[in-house]
């Protein structure tokens, strides 16, 4: 009973944690049809910008939940102004410049910060489930995707801005017409995607480490899910990590965690060989 | 002036080679006579550069010390560097290019297996001494290629004895699902084994896996004594982190064979870190004079942001030490004296203790020590004497069959 238990947290774990990585890349390429190769490393930029600013004396909610999304957010807009705006509409020139990008960063933190940043112990004890335990953390995690997830819904869905952006998003000449500057809203959403990489990167910080080649490892991971969700940045997302992640999990946890990792990818393809424009391509496509 | 067009095709070839030749031009006014060459081939940039870069430290140490003391032959060690930008083909391109147009007398260098087995056997074909100096998973045995490096025959016994001894006789095996990994779990295995104890369970993950909350799960049922892992990159790395969250690191004690070897020790705060049992050869806290000596030059030349020494940079400094004291005592750079030397038992002392040269496997019986993470360093807690390369299994014997060249994996 007590491993049903576990197990379902794990589940609930892996399906989070999924979201949480790919919500920022799924945002920029559903909203504006951007590939971000960089992806990875906003994620790593995000940790980096947490445990710096935490090592130096910052509130630790604050540095992670404030410094780093809003640091990474204004890096986002940079990137935005200077590179991705003269390439939209473009989207292997798109695909090269952030791969690009991604190298410079990848350089620029093993150059400027180096391998030894002092890393963040997670925070929270552990909870006891039967003969099992399991760490405070994992629920954090669990609970901020949730929590993310639905600001993000009611932003989009009820503010003001949200309506202009997806407005701008749908028809860009239209919303333009009627006196919407888009170039704005575009490097505003960016600039979200961005923070919430940037957010991920430094929730994930303390149990996954910060190195410069970190973001590696999450953006393949990332790439599929956004990928296997479609067009429909939040609902994309929201069914796509709980499909790949259920599964990969679920797996690992009945034979190896190599069985795992191949069960995702079967997975993915499979899905996409049926719904070649992913989940949202055919259910869900009124979401958001 | 009339360009004729063979003379342009003959100095636009020459440019060209020029161009292609890059920074790696000898220094004007050192000719061949004065000096002799050797070729070092390290990962400077790229994914491994966080090792490659402390590795070429110890190394340019080394052959610093090498001209202040008089150089080898009475001429200058002269070291061209190669950075193979942790790419595999820069190190089949550069291997040749150091025999074949720097003419190096000896190559040095290479971090992981792959790079090893990529410029082994150019080497081996082009009649050119090779010193690996990385711990590995063991059981090369060629007669051109020598290693300085630790292999699992050694330290694993050592450091799964230990843990025996401390904790309890059931293991559970985490290691990274590849050649290093996988060999490394079958020496664990057999020591285990043959120590009666008990292996209650073992995992391999792929280098990309960095979620391990089903494994840890999974240890907790199997409730075993300790834990032993074989990890390596980024990756695995994340699984410090969701051990210490779940409270794991003060209920099972943890051993590793690869912990610290990239600074994790002051990357990790030490809530997570403190009591990973690791065996290296080198810790930079030994309390040996030697060392003492060492650390503070390194230092000095290297500042202190560079990480925490443990086994595998201070062997580039052995490496090249070893071949100057090898190339001067033959009196000679070729390849037959030089060889001959080396497997007269010639010894190197260093930072970690002396290093032997084995005859029979080119490896090097060498003092290993068990360290403890804490507070941001190790402790170092035992040390054990001269562990001679026991890593083939004693297959290897290079004196009595010269001609092998092979890599053998245990017999278990």
């Amino acid at each position: 009973m007590d491993l049903a238990v576990v197990v379902v947290i794990q589940i609930l774990y892996a399906v989070a944690s999924l979201a949480l990585i790919s919500i920022g890349l799924a945002i920029i390429f559903g909203m504006m049809g951007v590939i971000n190769f960089a992806h990875g490393e906003f994620l790593m930029m995000g940790g980096y910008a947490f445990i710096l600013s935490y090592n130096a004396g910052v509130n630790f909610w604050i540095a992670m939940l404030v410094v780093a999304p809003v640091t990474i957010a204004v890096i986002g807009v940079v990137v935005e102004r200077l590179i991705i705006r003269h390439l939209y509409g473009r989207v292997i020139e798109t695909v090269l410049a952030t791969w690009g990008l991604s190298l410079f960063l990848i350089g620029l933190a093993a150059t400027v910060l180096g391998y030894h940043q002092k890393g963040v112990n997670p925070p929270f004890g552990t909870i006891r489930i039967g003969a099992y335990q399991e760490g405070g953390y994992t629920f954090f995690v669990i609970f901020v995707t949730l929590a993310l997830m639905a600001a993000l819904y009611v932003g989009f869905k009820y503010t003001r801005w949200g309506l202009i952006a997806r407005g701008t998003m749908q028809n860009a000449q239209m919303a333009s017409g009627i006196g919407v500057n888009v170039d704005r809203v575009y490097a505003t959403t960016f600039g979200i995607g961005a923070a919430l990489s940037g957010l991920a990167g430094a929730i994930l910080a303390p149990i996954a480490g910060v190195l410069p080649e970190i973001g590696v490892t999450y953006v393949v991971k990332a790439f599929i899910t956004v990928i296997g969700g479609g067009a429909v940045a939040l609902a994309g997302t929201g069914a796509a990590s709980s499909l790949f992640g259920a599964v990969s999990q679920a797996v690992t946890f009945l034979s190896r965690p190599v069985v795992g990792e191949v069960a995702l990818l079967v997975v993915a393809i499979v899905l996409l060989r049926l719904l070649p424009l992913g989940i949202t391509g055919r259910y869900f496509r009124r979401g958001l | 002036m009339t360009v004729k067009r063979r003379s342009f095709i003959k100095t636009s070839a020459a440019g060209a080679a020029a161009l292609a030749a890059g920074p790696y031009f000898w220094p004007k006014g050192a000719s061949a006579a004065d000096t002799v060459k050797g070729g070092a081939i390290y990962d400077l940039s790229g994914d491994l550069q966080l090792f490659g870069k402390n590795q070429w430290a110890c190394a340019e140490m080394a052959i610093d010390e090498i001209n202040a003391a008089g150089g080898v032959l009475g001429k200058k060690l002269e070291v061209k560097t190669y950075d193979s930008q942790s790419q595999m083909q820069a190190y089949n391109q550069y291997a040749r290019q150091m025999v074949l147009r720097d003419k190096v007398a000896v190559v040095q260098g290479g971090l992981t297996s792959s790079s090893r087995e990529v410029i082994r056997p150019i080497l081996h074909k082009l009649k050119t001494l090779y010193f690996y100096n990385t711990n590995y998973e063991g059981g090369v045995c060629d007669r051109n290629f020598f290693a300085t490096g630790a292999t699992p025959g050694g330290y694993v016994d050592l450091l799964s004895g230990e843990a025996m001894k401390r904790w309890g006789k059931k293991v559970y095996i985490m290691a990274a699902d590849y050649n290093y990994g996988q060999i490394t779990a079958k020496w664990i295995q057999k020591a285990v084994k043959d120590a009666g104890g008990k292996v209650v369970g073992e995992e391999f993950f792929p280098l990309t896996v960095n979620q391990f909350g089903p494994t840890i799960s999974k240890i907790q049922a199997a409730k075993p004594d300790f834990v032993m892992n074989v990890f390596v990159g980024p990756a695995h790395a994340s699984f410090y982190g969701q051990w210490a969250s779940a409270g794991m690191n003060k209920r099972i004690p943890m051993v590793s064979t690869t912990f610290g070897a990239a600074g994790e020790v002051v990357r990790m705060p030490p809530e997570i870190a403190d009591g990973i049992m690791t065996c290296y050869s080198y810790y930079e806290d030994l309390d040996i004079p030697f060392n003492k000596k060492w650390l503070a030059e390194f230092r000095k030349r290297n500042g202190t942001d560079y990480g925490y020494l443990t086994d595998v940079p201070p062997k580039d400094w052995y490496g090249w030490i070893f071949w100057a004291k090898a190339v001067n005592e033959a009196g000679t750079t070729k390849r037959e004296k030089v060889i001959e030397v080396l497997e007269g038992g010639l010894t190197v002392d260093g930072p970690g203790g002396p290093l032997t040269m084995d005859a029979k496997t080119h490896h090097c019986t060498m003092d290993m020590y068990i360290g403890q993470a804490k507070g941001g360093k190790f402790e170092i807690q035992k040390k054990v004497a001269q562990v001679p390369p026991t890593n083939t299994g004693n297959q290897c014997d290079l004196i009595a069959r010269p001609d092998t060249n092979v890599m053998y994996e245990p017999k278990i």
